[in-house]
């Protein structure tokens, strides 16, 4: 079967702005775009370049926009796309582009690092063993646990478009997964850092970011659970 | 541009970021890695981190050590497979201090499951009694590696890490038998950075991209490994690549032990549970060499399932374990066999075939981690390796499931803690040449070739050649051909050239060097392998099927030859503390 993938090419060495190029290519329904971008990249042209590692949907490299939403190249199949019409493949958008698919992401993980994406404990650990925490709670943490930063989700927000300091969906989620952690002793300091309106309160709960999200977290509820956390300590 | 550092960690998967957390303030420490940090392999890693916690059932690091001594066929060197052991208790309750968020029993504590190999005896006063399986791994879902790779992550983030990400390095600088520093290309602008350091780790993964069908990503091309090499350095064990039996059928993508451990089971074209009857007392849970090969036979036998394309699978069963447990502790994998294969596992079964997975081999080093530079232990001045790249060696012949994720905290850990002692009586030792030279030469050649040869399609050759001729089975004859192979293939590198000649994210150029790295490690693993004339843990000779002991119970060290000669090979004998060699059956 043939296909052709219509792919934005910008490489500033040379182009001034980015532009399009189709590639036409034998295919089969259960490639991946991935598969696509490498089979143009080994066969036909070799400076396309775009980042990937894993190619299974867990190292979160390749994070892209096929037929205009953010997903993973490696784990959408060419089965459910509209292989009869042209298929568009970009960069995610809002970043700036370094080459082809490839985006500075440099202010995403900035904005994840604000949140103090770490465990905070002033309690010293047991001396033997593990703290303690229930299964239940373990199981609190383990949907934003799945974040694999590929930015899909950020990238799609309206709010993060028109605001630049807006932490975004990502950043909240990672704040979501120490704040509810029942281990963590800096719920307060964290949510002083969400509590501001480029914080959660920027969050218009317009849905893009689940849409898009390839592990399927339910990212809005995530950040709805702190806005209630925040409006709970208020009280 | 020159930087220096006290403190150079390449590789930022689970044995490097342990590392850098292991470096006080006082030193300055950079952890540089050709892709960001949480894109590293170790967070593929699903099925679990192995302890004896005991928080499920009775468990003694006794019975863990003897499992890995077993499991490695007696090639791991016992007092390493004893540090790792006893030290795995800690490790694991200070990844749950750092913040990782494990499953957890009724009581709170972090779950544990079964996994391949690990066992204990049934009568626990009598060792000898027969060994049923023990819940010894830890987890958190099918998720383990990516949640110890992100908190480890966290935990240098915490810590102020400096990092530098997608550089790329293309030199290990040794003069005199002391490391001094590397060289990188900045891959955003193709610049060269040169690292002066005071001490250097390696911790840059596995090379399981040298075979067709693979678990290992991308990026793992065995850069680290293939430097050492290259800078006159042996390599241990390189024969030893282990394949695991269930890799989605075609594709290699991992579908974890996990699935077996929570009561997967595997079936032949029959219908027929084989593992009964080539390991009557573990069954699925055997060894991985051991499910591999028993997958192979049943396929070579004529009891495989013919699938679409021609070729062979065997079916995993997980209908029975129902929906809830399916979705409850093995969601990844089960959602990779629905989207990649379209295979729906609460329904129907999942199509299987063995996947290269796991270098047993690599840079030899000491139980801290010190590089070592032949087959006496003569130590390589800070020179540090640690993960999947080096070669302590606790897995010998064949890893047990869950002991890598412990290796790369146990031996990341104490590399740090050996290099901060280093450092107090170290200095910056000046370069002899300008340490650039080598990666310029390097750039300019990949960069101005001329040639008419393809990078994708030698890379290809190679890894069907690997597949087909050095791959599960293994005999004389087809050894030598696939050296023969992989030399043309080296010289037709040489003739190959690549398209993009640009300085941004060249993506080409990158390929082209691992595949060069790959094509000097492809060479080490057929020629350990054709001289090793007897089968051992994942080393399966069919020319040669028993185990020698006599001859045998020793590590092949590898160098690189000169120019048209053939490589030197030495060897190291195995360090026996208190196991003795027994035939391993399960
Ligand atoms: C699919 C899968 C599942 C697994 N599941 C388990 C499991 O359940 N339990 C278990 O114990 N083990 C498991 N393993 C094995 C285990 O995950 C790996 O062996 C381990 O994570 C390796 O960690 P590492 O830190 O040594 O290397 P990696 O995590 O591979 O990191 C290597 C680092 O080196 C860097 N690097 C490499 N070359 C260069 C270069 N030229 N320049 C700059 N940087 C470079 C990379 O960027 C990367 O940061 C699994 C492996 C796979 C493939
Ligand atoms: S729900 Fe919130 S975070 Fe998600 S896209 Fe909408 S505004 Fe952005
Ligand atoms: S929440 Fe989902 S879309 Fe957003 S970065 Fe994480 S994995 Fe990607
Ligand atoms: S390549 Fe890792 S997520 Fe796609």
């Amino acid at each position: 079967m043939q296909a052709t993938f219509r792919v934005l090419r910008y490489n500033p060495e040379k182009d001034n702005k980015p532009h399009f190029e189709d590639y036409t290519l034998d295919v089969h329904p259960t490639m991946t775009v991935l598969d696509v971008l490498h089979q143009i990249k080994w066969n036909y042209d070799g400076t396309l370049s775009f980042r990937r590692s894993c190619a299974h949907g867990i190292c979160g490299s390749d994070g892209i926009k096929i037929n205009g939403k953010n997903a993973l190249a490696c784990s959408i199949l060419l089965k459910v796309i509209n292989l009869k019409k042209v298929v568009t493949i970009e960069p995610l958008p809002h970043f700036p582009i370094i080459k082809d698919l490839i985006v500075d992401m440099t202010d995403f993980y900035q904005k994840l690092e604000t949140v103090k994406p770490y465990l905070i404990v002033n309690n010293p650990a047991p001396v033997e063993g593990e703290r303690r925490q229930s299964n239940e709670d373990a199981e609190k943490l383990f949907e934003s646990a799945k974040c694999i930063l590929c930015a899909c989700c950020t990238t799609s927000c309206p709010s993060t478009w028109s605001d630049e300091n807006y932490l975004g969906p990502a950043a909240l989620l990672k704040a979501y997964r120490f704040v509810f952690d029942t281990r963590d002793e800096a719920s307060d300091e964290r949510l002083d850092i969400i509590d501001t309106p480029d914080g959660a309160w920027r969050c218009h709960t317009i849905f893009n970011c689940n849409a898009c999200c390839p592990k399927e977290i339910n990212i809005t509820w995530h950040i709805s659970q702190l806005k209630k956390a925040v409006s709970t300590r208020e009280l | 541009m020159i930087h220096k550092y006290d403190v150079l960690i390449v590789g930022a998967g689970g044995a490097g970021l342990r590392a850098a957390v292991e470096i006080p303030k006082e030193y300055t420490c950079a952890v540089i890695s050709k892709v960001f940090p949480t894109r590293s392999h170790t967070g593929t890693a699903q099925g679990g981190v192995c302890a004896a916690l005991a928080n499920e059932e009775d468990d003694s690091w006794e019975y863990h050590a003897f499992d890995t001594v077993k499991g490695s066929d007696y090639l791991g060197d016992q007092d390493s497979i004893e540090v790792m052991c006893q030290d795995a208790v800690r490790a694991v309750i200070e990844l749950e201090h750092m913040g990782v968020p494990f499953s957890r029993t009724p009581d709170g504590k972090i779950a544990q499951r079964q996994f391949g190999g690990h066992t204990k005896p049934e009568n626990p006063n009598d060792p000898n009694s027969r060994r049923l399986p023990v819940k010894r791994a830890c987890y958190s879902a099918d998720r383990t590696g990516h949640v110890m790779l992100h908190t480890l992550y966290e935990n240098c983030l915490k810590n102020q890490v400096k990092f530098f990400s997608e550089y790329f390095v293309t030199d290990l600088i040794l003069e005199d038998n002391i490391c001094k520093g590397i060289v990188t290309i900045d891959i955003a602008t193709s610049e060269i950075h040169v690292f002066h350091a005071k001490t250097v780790m390696f911790a840059t993964g596995g090379f399981g991209r040298v075979f067709r069908i693979t678990s290992n990503a991308h990026v793992g091309t065995g850069d680290g490994c293939a430097l050492v090499y290259n800078a006159g350095l042996p390599l241990e064990d390189m024969e030893f690549f282990q394949f695991h039996p269930t890799g989605l059928w075609r594709l290699g993508i991992l579908v974890s032990e996990a699935a077996r451990g929570e009561g997967g089971i595997l079936r032949n074209k029959d219908g027929e549970r084989f593992m009964e009857r080539y390991a009557p007392t573990v069954k699925d849970l055997a060894p991985r060499d051991m499910v591999s090969r028993a997958i192979l036979t049943e396929i070579r036998e004529g009891r495989g399932i013919l699938g679409s394309d021609g070729t062979y699978y065997i079916n995993l069963d997980l209908m029975h374990l129902g929906k809830k447990l399916i979705d409850e502790k093995l969601p990844e994998i089960t959602g990779f066999a629905r989207t990649y294969l379209g295979v729906e596992p609460t329904k129907e079964s999942v199509p299987i075939q063995p996947t290269a997975h796991y270098a047993m081999g690599g840079i030899p080093t000491n139980v801290d981690a010190e590089v070592i530079a032949d087959e006496k232990g003569t130590i390589v001045k800070g020179f540090y390796s640690a993960g999947e790249c080096a070669c302590v060696s606790v897995h010998g012949g064949n890893r047990l499931g869950t002991n890598s994720l412990l290796d790369i905290v146990v031996f990341g850990r104490r590399g740090g803690k050996k290099m901060v002692e280093y450092l107090k009586n170290a200095e910056h030792t000046e370069f002899k040449v300008d340490p650039a030279e080598k990666t310029r030469t390097l750039l300019d050649g990949v960069l101005n070739k001329k040639g008419t040869e393809n990078i994708a399609k030698i890379r290809r050759e190679m890894q069907e050649v690997m597949m087909d001729k050095c791959g599960i089975f293994r005999n004389e004859k087809e050894l030598g051909e696939a050296l023969v192979k992989i030399r043309e293939l080296k010289e037709r590198y040489c003739n190959a050239s690549i398209q993009d000649k640009g300085v941004i994210f060249n993506m080409d150029l990158m390929e082209a060097i691992e595949l060069e790295n790959m094509l000097e490690l492809a060479e080490t693993i057929v020629v350990s392998a054709a001289v090793r004339t007897e089968s051992r843990g994942a080393h399966s000779r069919e020319d040669f099927p028993k185990r020698d002991d006599v001859n045998w119970m020793k590590h092949t060290f590898i160098w690189k030859p000169e120019d048209g000669k053939d490589s030197e090979i030495k060897y190291k004998p195995v360090t026996i503390t208190r196991y003795k060699p027994m035939e391993r059956k399960y």
